[in-house]
């Protein structure tokens, strides 16, 4: 019991702060809390086949119980798409940033030196 | 096997073999690439109608990629829907391309020509496909090309717009995610066809999770539909992006609409428990406010392309009013009006951009500027893309208002509510009328002072809307076998034991 609670309430807090960082103001808060959901999702599409300790995966003559081996696969296809977008939206923000002189999502022009207190 | 039985695959590997064709040829030989685009738009239209031809006959073609078994291996299922998605795709696909080398858009960046073609086969993908993970794929496929398509031609506009994009569909793609956890943790399968069987035996204490399940799949799809409140992004988007992109992403929306058609019936029908219907309730209301905020957002609207942009979001609202009857008869109206929406939400786009392209420096503002070259003409094609877009006579969009509003009267399970319909839908109508009118004519009839702008060497650009017009008059014109192949097609997609029968064998329903 306590090994789903522990991965539960981790997907939990991670949610958590992934949707408070992803409502801010700035780009990069905003991509921090993309990342911190998108762990989340993997964790939780991970658990999504039952969680099982120390059972294989793969088919083996000595073992009768599995590890369900699809999650594993869709996690993986999971991090590697999220990877790749986290990157993408690093680049976007980053050039966004470049041309516009603003960090915000909203574009919106602002001073940019750090003199103000953001996100209120 | 016979090269025929591989024909479902085909729409999907075609752009990915053209796509770096595209890429290796662009840099030394761009006419070649150009060529091997048009090509590619080509042979997935030859393909798609020639799937139109054969699920014509009511045959559900499942294709098991590697030859895997089904509910283990991907399969993609093509049937009445799919085929109507995918002629749809790849005509748009060619008017689209055709305006982008025509206004010469597509060499502003090296990889305008790749990115479209990956754009089809995400598309093509998600149309074809018949396993919930391989939509979520191909939506992901078609979405990082979109971003790309999106930007291209860069800009401060576009980058701002574009920032919102992309963190908007990651968000949407990781709550695409859960779902997806949540139904195989309860089903055990991705199949589509397969988890329709299994959502029955689900345990009364998993009821619960199971609709949640079915409403965050449905927000995910209302989300990419660009349904209200989940419409903020759109806009911004569309305007921002280049017309001729924007006159493709006319059929993103109708991703959204599509998914849900499919995945509703197939998984969270009857059979379903709690989850039976699920989104149902949800979807009408949401898609009468987002008729009338998209309309509304016509009349407001301060440029023809944002005008463009929200005509589509109205559109796709009508469209969900339809779909939401559920019905027979309701859906078959939502798909004849599906595909008139988008070739008419692509027109307008584009007519915007030859607009924008003669006006120079008053570009597509709703408001008077010099006299322009080809004023009468371009006027012309305008009041034709907006009678297309409002659903007036002669052109298609109002016999696919006219299905909608006799389809809703028709429904047993409405009761009074079909009078809101009525209201919503001969209401928006009006508003869009008078928007479309008043920005035809700020623009085409007032004149200000000031020399006009020098004629543009060629009409050239006319073309691709006057195709899409075309089309759309066809469509009118051949509404009988249309409306009677999407009234077949909407049978089918609310017969869920004929593509478990196609897809699972013959002793699994």
């Amino acid at each position: 019991m306590t090994y789903e609670f522990l991965v539960a309430s981790s997907i939990g807090v991670l949610v958590a702060g992934g949707i408070y960082l992803a409502l801010r103001a700035r780009t990069f808060q905003v991509v921090l809390g993309l990342t911190l959901i998108s762990y989340a999702v993997n964790l939780f599409l991970f658990a999504s086949g039952r969680l099982v300790l120390n059972r294989p995966p793969i088919w083996d003559k000595s073992v009768a119980d599995y590890t369900d081996p699809l999650p594993q696969a869709l996690v993986l296809t999971a991090i590697v798409i999220t990877f790749g977008m986290t990157a993408f939206v690093v680049i976007v923000a980053l050039r966004s940033f470049l041309e516009t002189g603003s960090d915000h999502v909203d574009g919106d022009a602002v001073p940019t030196d750090g003199a103000e207190e953001t996100g209120e | 096997m016979t090269f025929a039985d591989h024909l479902p695959i085909l729409p999907i590997a075609i752009p990915a073999l053209a796509a770096p064709l595209t890429l290796l040829l662009m840099r030394r030989h761009p006419g070649w690439a150009v060529g091997v685009g048009f090509a590619s738009c080509a042979a997935m239209l030859v393909c798609a109608l020639t799937l139109l031809v054969q699920a014509n006959g009511g045959v559900i073609t499942a294709y098991a990629l590697g030859d895997w078994p089904a509910p283990f291996g991907i399969v993609l299922v093509a049937d009445r829907l799919a085929a109507i998605m995918l002629a749809l795709t790849a005509t748009l696909a060619l008017i689209a391309l055709l305006h982008a080398v025509i206004t010469g858009i597509d060499r502003k960046g090296w990889h305008f020509h790749p990115l479209f073609q990956f754009q089809l086969m995400g598309l093509n993908g998600a149309f074809l496909t018949g396993d919930l993970f391989n939509l979520f794929v191909f939506f992901e496929v078609l979405l990082i090309a979109s971003y790309g398509l999106m930007l291209h031609g860069q800009g401060a506009a576009r980058l701002k717009a574009g920032v919102q994009y992309v963190v908007v569909n990651l968000v949407g793609s990781a709550l695409f995610l859960i779902a997806l956890g949540l139904l195989y943790a309860l089903t055990g399968t991705l199949n589509m066809a397969d988890m329709g069987l299994r959502v029955a035996e689900i345990a009364p204490e998993d009821q619960g999770l199971l609709r949640i399940a079915a409403l965050l799949l449905a927000s995910v799809f209302a989300l990419k539909a660009a349904v209200v409140p989940l419409h903020l992004w759109l806009v911004r988007t569309y305007d921002a992006a280049t017309p001729a992109v924007a006159g493709l992403f006319a059929i993103m929306t109708k991703v959204g609409v599509y998914a849900l058609i499919r995945v509703v019936p197939q998984v969270f029908g009857e059979g379903a428990g709690a989850a039976a219907w699920a989104p149902a309730p949800f979807l009408w209301p949401a898609a009468l406010v987002t008729a009338a905020v998209g309309f509304a957002g016509v009349f407001t609207a301060r440029t023809l392309s944002e005008q463009a942009a929200y005509a589509i979001i109205g559109s796709t609202g009508t469209l969900l009013i339809a779909v939401a009857g559920w019905q027979e008869a309701t859906l078959a109206a939502a798909l004849f009006y599906l595909v008139h929406s988008t070739l008419a939400g692509a027109a307008l786009f584009l007519v915007a951009d030859v607009v924008s392209w003669r006006r120079a420096g008053a570009a597509d503002n709703c408001a008077s500027g010099p006299d322009f070259s080809g004023r009468q003409g371009v006027g012309l094609l305008f009041m034709a893309a907006a009678i297309a877009t409002i659903g007036l006579p002669p052109l298609s969009g109002f016999i696919g208002k006219l299905l909608i509003l006799s389809s809703a009267t028709a429904l047993p399970q409405w009761g009074w509510a079909w009078s809101w319909t009525w209201a919503v839908i001969l209401g928006t109508t009006l508003i869009a009328v008078i928007g479309f009118a008043r920005a035809g004519s700020a623009i085409f009839w007032k004149v200000s002072e000031g020399a006009a702008t020098t004629p543009p060497t060629s009409r050239a650009d006319y073309a691709a809307p006057v195709i899409a017009l075309l089309l759309l008059a066809a469509l009118a014109v051949g509404a009988g076998p249309a409306t009677a192949y999407a009234g077949a097609a909407a049978a089918q997609v609310l017969d869920p034991a004929a593509s478990v029968r196609a897809v699972l064998g013959g002793d699994a329903a």
